[in-house]
């Protein structure tokens, strides 16, 4: 089940924004002793209220919270300060990129909650239990304190992290033991529903766990799904899937244009953004080769038109141009007030030098022109013929995106200059049991073969086509004015395998 | 003329630069006297014959439908290939005059079906220039068209003529002749000719008889295989 192989690991981080204002306190040189009551106030409704304590202040009888004013009355001697929520959300944020040192998977939880998905991973770091020791370690070294858990389902880990024991590893088979002793608060519901829970006597998960499921359900049918504790409970022992969304890394290359009023055509900002990426491309010594446009609307949508180029490009010029015919289908809405160019891959490009008498660089032309049909176009407009090994002649070509070599060496046997995308069928008029048709008619027009040569017989590939398929007997004939056409005939008298067999057009020679 | 004012002036005078006041690429078009007759493709095909670069294949979608897609084992001579392939005669239109800007290409083969609207006198001269002032040969191949005006510098109309005689197969088909009519011309008298592809000569005209099947090609007085075709004018 893979369900069951899933390892996930919650961090629960109670006191991120203090831990965050004291280490940035000791880097302006500021030393806040351990005793110091300090708290960390926000606006509210009616004045400030409390938003982070240090463990002194709690033991003071500070709670978050609670009205600042009222909180000193309590303490005279709490020191308060402004707390910063936005910078605390950013540095979270960074906090989970940077804890992908440890698996590829994160995601933030809530306030001051992190999950990261370690499935696989733990054995880097020589098992579970040794890889939370270093995960803790290392955010000790950052001055934060943390709870951490792993559980098989995000919702169990995040109950054992904020309200488990110690570093909690809960197995597969264990999880249900290992919540029953949990307060149903860790269910990760309302104040309103942990409060009914405890009213009707269920302290516990494991009490919760214990009530039959049809009279959990009969109760709370009413109740929105994010409150309903039948459904919360399922998440946690694994019996729901539990989604979850991992961002994705930021772009390293981005440029933006914030515009004072809306607007419907981004045109005359393409090449000055189109500049500023490539100024941040050339000092790195990247060049692009997919870029976004992405248009921010009024009313709450995005718009958004890629390219791509055929090799690394930072010139400027270039990559506006490929924009030229793509924005007219973006539906600007009411208008836009925010437009972003994003260098989704891009690629080590080295600083070239020019041949010296001027000439273009070849290769560097083609490509230009390659980015600029696909771009108009479409990336399967413009192809390139590649070979392949087959004896049908419709598979002996495939036509591919990218350029492959041809075989130099003619074929042995002439093939048409020109190939239908589909054979198609020919009413023929007058024909002898081996041989050309006499007289055909194509297209409505009728042809009387003047001269052929053939037969060359092809069989059909059993490794690729359907049982059934008949060979085929392709004559090249001429008509009596000149026209050279490449037919066949789709099998033979009596070969078992269908009716008569019928003809087919399928090229022409020059 | 004084002096040139502007680049393309520059870039036309420097192309002219070879005898008979001729610029070395230009815009041709090829009329297939029947649509579904490959004869103005190998006409077409065989002017680009040793170019330097790859060519670019521009087919509009009813092009392609009724005639088919370029079969790379049936070139007649080893050529880099790329094929687009459009939606409408504007978007080839288009195409067409982004790739002229490009010396990198050996040269470019359009395919342009009827006579469309955008396909104007104006389109041609655009067309035209742009292939002159960046050194990239365009054919056109029309089909279903008629010749109507146009700034092509070379005016082709060209239709299947039947196969010499095959020396290993007297009932085979032999070496694909043409009839290559030049019905209008900017550096040269029009004029009607036989062409055939030689493998190892390059595209060669002549006034052979039709169906000449006992005419040798090398009692042909011209043998020079060149980029433009050898004309020679009996009588």
């Amino acid at each position: 089940m893979a369900e069951r192989a899933r390892r996930i690991t919650a961090l629960w981080l109670p006191r991120f924004a203090i831990e965050r204002w004291l280490v940035l306190a000791a880097r302006r040189g500021e030393d806040v002793p351990p005793e110091v009551a300090l708290a960390l106030a926000r606006p509210g409704t009616h004045g400030p209220v409390i938003h982070a304590t240090t463990r002194a202040a709690e033991l003071a009888g500070v709670q978050a919270g609670a009205r600042a004013v009222d909180m000193r009355a309590l303490c005279p001697v709490l020191r308060l300060e402004p707390a910063d929520t936005e910078a605390d959300s950013l540095a979270l944020e960074r906090l989970m990129l940077w804890l992908r040192r440890f698996c590829p998977w994160t995601a933030v939880d809530g306030a001051g909650g992190v999950i990261l998905d370690t499935t696989g991973s733990d054995h880097l770091w020589g098992g579970e239990a040794a890889m939370l020791v270093e995960i803790e370690t290392a955010l000790s070294h950052l001055g934060l304190s943390a709870g951490l858990a792993i559980a098989p389902t995000p919702a169990a880990a995040r109950a054992l992290a904020r309200f488990g024991g110690v570093r909690a590893i809960s197995g597969a088979d264990q999880i249900e033991a290992q919540i029953a002793p949990l307060p149903v608060a860790a269910l990760g519901l309302g104040a309103d529903t942990v409060l009914l829970l405890q009213r009707l006597g269920l302290k516990t998960i494991g009490d919760l766990a214990a009530v039959p499921r049809l009279s959990l359900a009969r109760r709370f049918n009413r109740t929105p799904a994010a409150e309903n504790p039948l459904i919360a409970l399922d998440r946690m022992t694994g019996r729901l899937p539990t989604p979850l969304d991992a961002p994705a890394d930021p772009p390293r290359y981005l440029a933006r244009t914030r515009l004072a009023d809306p607007v419907q055509d981004p045109t005359p900002w393409i090449p000055a953004l189109c500049e500023d990426l490539c100024a941040a491309l050339t000092h790195d010594g990247m060049g692009a080769r997919r870029i976004t446009l992405t248009l921010y609307r009024t009313d709450g949508e995005i718009a958004a038109a890629s390219v791509a180029t055929a090799r690394a490009s930072r010139d400027a010029a270039h990559l506006a141009r490929l924009f030229e015919g793509r924005l007219d289908r973006l539906d600007p809405g009411f208008g836009f007030d925010l437009i972003t160019l994003v260098g989704d891959v891009t690629e080590a490009l080295a600083v070239r030098q020019r041949r010296l008498d001027g000439a273009a660089d070849d290769a560097e032309d083609l490509a230009r022109l390659t980015d600029r049909l696909r771009a108009r176009l479409g990336p399967r407009a413009l192809t390139a013929p590649a070979p392949r090994p087959s004896h049908i002649p419709e598979r002996a070509v495939t036509w591919a995106g990218h350029a492959a070599p041809l075989p130099a060496s003619a074929p042995p046997v002439p093939r048409p200059l020109r190939m239908l995308d589909h054979p198609e069928e020919l009413r023929v008029l007058y024909a002898v049991p081996e041989g050309p048709p006499a007289q055909f008619v194509w297209r409505r027009r009728p042809h009387r073969v003047v001269r052929f040569a053939g037969p060359e017989r092809i069989a059909p590939e059993w490794w690729a086509d359907k049982p059934g398929t008949r060979l085929r007997d392709y004559y090249r004939v001429e008509d009596h004015e000149g026209h050279r056409f490449w037919i066949y005939r789709d099998g033979v008298l009596g070969d078992g395998r269908g009716q008569e067999p019928r003809w087919f057009l399928q090229g022409l020679f020059v | 003329m004084t002096s040139p004012k502007t680049q393309i002036a520059l870039l036309r005078r420097r192309n002219r630069e070879v005898p008979d006041n001729r610029p070395q690429a230009t815009l041709s078009e090829v009329f297939a006297v029947t649509p579904a007759d490959a004869a103005a493709t190998g006409f077409a095909l065989a002017h680009l014959r040793g170019v330097r670069g790859p060519v670019l294949w521009v087919q509009d979608h009813l092009s392609r439908r009724e005639a088919g897609m370029p079969y790379p084992a049936g070139l007649p001579f080893d050529l880099g290939l790329m094929h687009l392939d459009v939606a409408r005669p504007v978007d080839a239109l288009w195409a067409m005059e982004e790739a002229l800007g490009c010396p990198a290409l050996g040269g470019i083969i359009g395919e342009v079906w009827g006579a469309p609207q955008v396909l104007d006198f104006t389109a041609s001269k655009r067309l035209a220039i742009r292939a002159e002032a960046h050194g990239v040969p365009l054919w056109l191949i029309r089909r279903a068209a008629s010749p109507d005006l146009s700034a092509a510098r070379e005016r082709w109309r060209v239709a299947s003529l039947p196969s010499w005689q095959n020396e290993d197969d007297s009932r085979a088909p032999g070496q694909p002749v043409w009839r290559a009519d030049l019905f209008r011309a900017r550096w040269r008298q029009p004029g009607s000719w036989v062409a055939r592809l030689d493998p190892a000569r390059g595209l060669i005209m002549d006034h052979g008889s039709e169906g000449a099947a006992s005419e040798s090609p090398v009692a042909s007085p011209v043998s020079s295989p060149v980029a433009s075709p050898v004309l020679v004018r009996h009588g």
